[in-house]
Order: C-alpha cells, then sequence, then structure tokens
C-alpha cells in the first residue's frame, strides 16, 4: 500500500541548483559590493546607518528567522508523522508577538547595536556587558553549528560535492557579506532571501493545492484516506506534557532573545518603525508556517512518506522531493537552491550579531572603557567578523555526522533563559541590579548548559545510556524561572539606590526614545 | 542629552500613558501564552477532542492550530493599529 521509491536525481549533481545557487551568489555579492561603499562607520556597520524601512526590515526579519531548519525540518516532519509536525509550525511563531509586546521597541528606544546597550544602560558596563556578551556568543554558536552542520549535509545530498566544500563555500560567502557589507549587506541579503523563500514555498504550495481543487481540506481527506485518520490527530510527540510546554516556553520567549533577531531593531529610524516591522514579519512568518501545512501534507500523499525516508531518514528531503514530482530536475534544482541560501542568510546574520558581541559589547566598553575611535572600533568589528567565520567554519567541520538538531532548541532556550530575562527586567523593573542582571544571565547560560547536558537528549540520544539525571529534554521550562527568580532575589538582597534613581531617566527613554542632540 | 525637568501635569499625563502602553502589552502577552499554551494542553490532555472531524479532513486539531497562527498575527495587528493612533499621538505631545 506504499507508493514505491521515487526516481530521484536528489544527490547528483545537478545543473540547474548549480545555476541558481552561483546566481544567488552573484547577485548577493553585488549587493555586498554596493553595500561595502556605503559603510564607512560603526553606526552603518552594525545598523545599516538606522535607514532601513519597516517594510524592508519586515522581510529581513523573516529572512534572519525562517531557517532551512523550519523549511526542510517542519515540511519533513508533517510529512512523515502528519498533525504532530503542524505542533511545530505554531510554536516558531508565537514568539513574535512576544518580541512585540515587550522588547522590540524599548530596545529600539534604548540601545545602539545590542541588546548589553539596553541591559547596561543604567547598571555597571563591565559586568553587564560580560555577561551579557556570554549569553550571546553562546547562543550564536550552538545555532551556527546547528546552521553550518546543516548546510554541509543538505549540500552534500541536494549539489553532490564534499561536506567539507561546502562549509567553507558558506563561511566564504558569509564572511564576505559581513565583513565587506556589514548589516546593509546582510539586511539586503536577508532579504532577497525571504522573497525567494516565500516564492518557492508559495509556488509549492500553489502546484499542490492545483491537484486538489484549491482545497487544503481535500488534501488532508487524502492524506487521510491513504495512511489512516491518525495523521490528522496528535500522535506520540506530545506524550509528556512537560516536554511539550518546556519546549513552547524557549521558541516562545527564546526569540524575544535572540540577539541577531534583536539587532535588526536598530536598523530603522525609530521605535514606531521598529513595531511594523514586527507586524510585517509575523505575517509573512505565519504565512509561511501556514504553507508548510500544505508542502508536508502534499509531500505525504503526493510523495509518501516511505520513499522521503529511504531519501534521507530524517525526512528533510521532502520538500526537495515533492518539488521534483511537481516540477522536475529544473524545479527541484530551484527549491535546492532556495534551501542553500537560506542557511546562508541565517549564518551571516548570526555572524554579525556575535561580531557586534565581541567587538562592541567586550572590545570597546569591557577593555577600552568607551575610549576605541571609530577607526579601530570598525577594525575591531571586521577582525571578529572574520574569526567567528572561521570558527564557524571549524565548527562545523568538527561537528560532522553528529546529531546536532537539539542545538537549535538549546539555543532557544538559552535565548529564553539568559538574554530574555535580563532584558525585560532591565526593561520594566525598578529595583533590578548589576548583580541581579549577571545572575540572572549567567543562570541562564550555564542552566541551560548543564542541564541539556544531563537531559535524555544527550544522554540517551547522543551518548547511548539507558536513563538521563534530568528528565526534560529542553530546559527552559526550569532555567528560564530560575533565571527570573535568581535575578530577582539577588536584586531585592542588594539594594542600588543610584541604579534604582536612573531608572525614570529609563523609562522616559522607552517610550519618547533618545532626543536627537 | 540633558533631563529637563517636566511639568507636573505633563510628568502626570506621561506616567498615566506609560501605565497604559504597559498595561495593555502586558494583557496581549498574556492572550498569546494563554493562546499557545492552551493548544498544546490541549494536545496534551485531550487528544480525543483534536481528533473530531469538522468536515472530511479538517481535524478540529488542525484547524486550531492554523488558528494559532491567525490569531498570533491578529494579537500583533491590534496592538500595532492601538500603538499608531493612539500611544504615538499621546507621545507626541509630550515630546513636546
Amino acid at each position: 500500500m506504499q507508493a514505491p521509491p521515487v526516481a530521484t536525481r536528489i544527490g547528483e549533481p545537478n545543473p540547474v541548483a548549480m545555476g541558481f545557487f552561483f546566481l544567488f551568489i552573484a547577485t548577493t555579492l553585488a549587493i555586498t559590493w554596493w553595500a561595502a561603499r556605503r559603510t564607512r562607520t560603526t553606526e552603518h556597520f552594525y545598523a545599516a546607518g538606522r535607514t532601513v524601512s519597516p517594510g524592508q526590515n519586515g522581510v529581513a526579519l523573516a529572512g534572519d528567522y525562517m531557517s532551512a531548519a523550519s523549511f526542510l525540518g517542519i515540511a519533513g516532519l508533517v510529512s512523515t508523522t502528519g498533525f504532530d509536525g503542524l505542533i511545530y509550525s505554531t510554536g516558531w511563531l508565537v514568539g513574535w508577538p512576544v518580541v512585540l509586546f515587550l522588547v522590540a521597541e524599548p530596545l529600539r528606544n534604548l540601545g545602539k547595536y545590542t541588546f548589553a546597550d539596553v541591559v547596561a544602560s543604567r547598571l555597571r558596563q563591565t559586568p553587564v556587558r560580560v555577561a551579557a556578551a556570554l549569553g550571546t556568543l553562546v547562543t550564536v554558536a550552538f545555532y551556527l553549528i546547528a546552521q553550518m552542520v546543516g548546510a554541509g549535509s543538505l549540500v552534500r545530498l541536494m549539489f553532490g560535492f564534499s561536506y567539507e566544500t561546502a562549509i567553507v563555500i558558506v563561511g566564504i560567502a558569509m564572511i564576505a557579506y559581513v565583513l565587506f557589507g556589514g548589516m546593509i549587506a546582510t539586511t539586503w541579503v536577508q532579504i532577497v532571501k525571504a522573497v525567494l523563500l516565500l516564492c518557492g514555498a508559495a509556488i509549492l504550495a500553489g502546484l499542490v493545492l492545483l491537484r486538489f481543487h484549491w482545497s487544503p481540506a481535500a488534501l488532508f481527506a487524502a492524506a487521510a484516506e491513504r495512511y489512516g485518520d491518525a495523521v490528522l490527530a496528535p500522535g506520540r510527540l506530545v506524550s509528556k506534557p512537560l516536554d511539550a510546554v518546556s519546549l513552547g516556553i524557549a521558541l516562545m520567549f527564546g526569540t524575544a532573545g535572540l540577539p541577531h533577531i534583536l539587532m535588526r531593531f536598530y536598523t530603522v529610524p525609530d521605535a514606531t518603525a521598529a513595531r511594523k516591522s514586527v507586524f510585517y514579519a509575523t505575517g509573512l512568518i505565519g504565512a509561511f508556517y501556514l504553507m508548510t501545512f500544505v508542502l508536508g501534507f502534499g509531500a505525504m500523499v503526493l510523495v509518501g512518506p516511505a520513499a522521503i525516508k529511504a531519501v534521507e531518514p530524517g525526512g528533510n528531503m521532502a520538500a526537495p522531493l515533492l518539488a521534483e514530482f511537481l516540477g522536475g530536475t529544473p524545479f527541484l534544482g530551484f527549491i535546492a537552491a532556495v534551501a542553500f541560501a537560506t542557511i546562508l542568510a541565517v549564518v551571516a546574520g548570526l555572524t554579525l550579531s556575535g561580531a557586534a558581541a565581541l567587538s562592541h559589547d567586550l572590545w570597546v566598553h569591557v577593555v577600552r572603557k568607551d575610549h576605541a575611535t571609530a577607526t579601530e572600533q570598525l577594525r575591531v568589528a571586521r577582525v571578529a567578523t572574520v574569526g567567528l567565520g572561521v570558527l564557524g567554519v571549524l565548527l562545523g567541520i568538527t561537528f560532522k555526522g553528529q546529531n546536532v538538531a537539539f542545538m537549535v532548541g538549546l539555543a532557544f532556550a538559552i535565548a529564553a533563559s539568559a538574554n530574555f530575562p535580563a532584558l525585560v527586567l532591565s526593561i520594566f523593573w525598578r529595583r533590578y541590579t548589576t548583580a541581579g542582571a549577571v545572575t540572572s544571565m549567567v543562570t541562564g547560560t550555564v542552566g541551560a548548559l548543564v542541564l541539556i547536558y544531563l537531559s535524555p537528549t544527550v544522554q540517551v540520544d547522543i551518548l547511548k545510556h539507558p536513563s538521563a539525571w534530568f528528565s526534560l529534554r529542553n530546559p527552559a521550562l526550569v532555567t528560564m524561572p530560575l533565571s527570573f527568580l535568581l535575578g530577582a532575589a539577588v536584586s531585592l538582597a542588594g539594594r542600588r539606590p543610584k541604579e534604582a534613581a536612573g531608572f525614570d531617566q529609563l523609562e522616559r527613554r522607552v517610550h519618547l526614545g533618545s532626543r536627537p542632540t | 542629552m540633558t533631563a529637563q525637568p517636566p511639568d507636573p501635569a505633563t510628568e502626570l499625563g506621561f506616567r498615566a500613558l506609560a501605565y497604559r502602553q504597559r498595561r495593555f502589552a502586558l494583557v496581549l502577552t498574556l492572550a498569546m501564552i494563554v493562546l499557545y499554551f492552551g493548544f498544546i494542553l490541549l494536545i496534551a490532555y485531550n487528544k480525543p477532542l483534536l481528533a473530531r472531524k469538522l468536515t472530511p479532513g479538517l481535524s478540529l486539531g488542525i484547524l486550531l492550530g492554523a488558528a494559532v497562527i491567525v490569531c498570533s498575527w491578529l494579537l500583533t495587528w491590534v496592538y500595532v493599529r492601538w500603538a499608531n493612533t493612539h500611544y504615538d499621538s499621546e507621545l507626541d505631545r509630550h515630546r513636546g
């Protein structure tokens, strides 16, 4: 009753994929060349001169956020499990309203380039910046490893050249974008990628629905007819409610703590523009995840779970296989190139935010105590970019063949447990102190790392131990409240009247922004 | 940037505006939390309900999943509309 495995050209060199891919590289490098001539100051390098429009930033935010993991991973999950995969589709979106309601506008009004600017604005610079850089760099590192390893495997599967070659190509391209074009180039790379990804997904979804009289329900019914009603109902994924809630917390609050997302709010002229850009981003990302419903079930009905798993056991090739089924090798080539462009854009955003933490937070504020000249700041930012890019390539090669799927969840857990509590408490709570902020950020980072190590994710899945000491697969349910509580307790234990006095001024700036003087 | 001492009436108005914005943002955040975790808890504790089919092919679970996405976007729309029309114009008054 299973469909016979489809004949696929996945894994063979595909001239169309190569063509589209090199077209993307050529276009983005041309953009970088154009952007490089406009990147003269740190304000350009980190924040695109604050001239990005709300619409552009909305698309770029969507580009930064929609990773290949969500495109390939969710389509694959839905195509092999049905409804259970859709739980992820919703989970990846629900963080965006939180970004809008709690952080986007205050961030734009209080900070300059990084979220540490906000936390440190009325607290002591050195300890806060060191702790914030720790949270940023650990988040970025895990996200980067997951993307790099994904890129390597994807390219090997789709283009037929080696894992290492793929990683080096990704590394060179992302360093080039960020090093020469800074935030201006990164923003436009995100925009190009987001448009490609949304169009690719829309064409794919359209071709699927065309076969079902434009009725998603008819598509779902066809899936149920072939694979049973169970594919339309919750299955085994949420067998442990606490696991699902913990992952939900990481996704919902982690989005508001992702350094590369937060950094985008500095590229628009003011808080109103920041607000509008989240609205556009939420619409685009929501539309994209709604399309994954159709892509996943489309792949299930038209390609079949058995054939999808035969090509790649994780199911990640569902969307490319669906493209090949619907549009032949050329369309497969297009979707493959889009998936690769997707990864490339995400890693560029990550590298830029990591470089900002290293140079703006650590070098300029901690090492040089804010005495670095403009030229020095820009030079250090570029050195940090190259350093991080090379590190990303090395990490990607080191983790070849490892199961790194959990690292994205971990990155979100750290963002939700270290960055988000410190950001929110520093904006909304008068009594928050330097010691409290440092406690929040260190607790969140270290707590998430330790608990993920002790969890079944690492102990059982990777180290093959029979059981794990800590039972949750994602630590956010424990580490986020812990970070809030310890940060609050430490703040209450040591009063800092001077720091509290700075809150009135901060509150005015949260709403009114800093006056141009 | 100097902190100019605002006159008491303006300061009071600003406090009230800041309070209203914060309360609205918080209420919407709570709505989002209830919406999403309500969905997750339904999946965890009432699988048969979500498995119920409304029309051939459309289970309640799929409909609610799509509804969570659409509602998230509607909530951002509600906030942005309020902020663009009310909050911004009042802020402009306080900017003087």
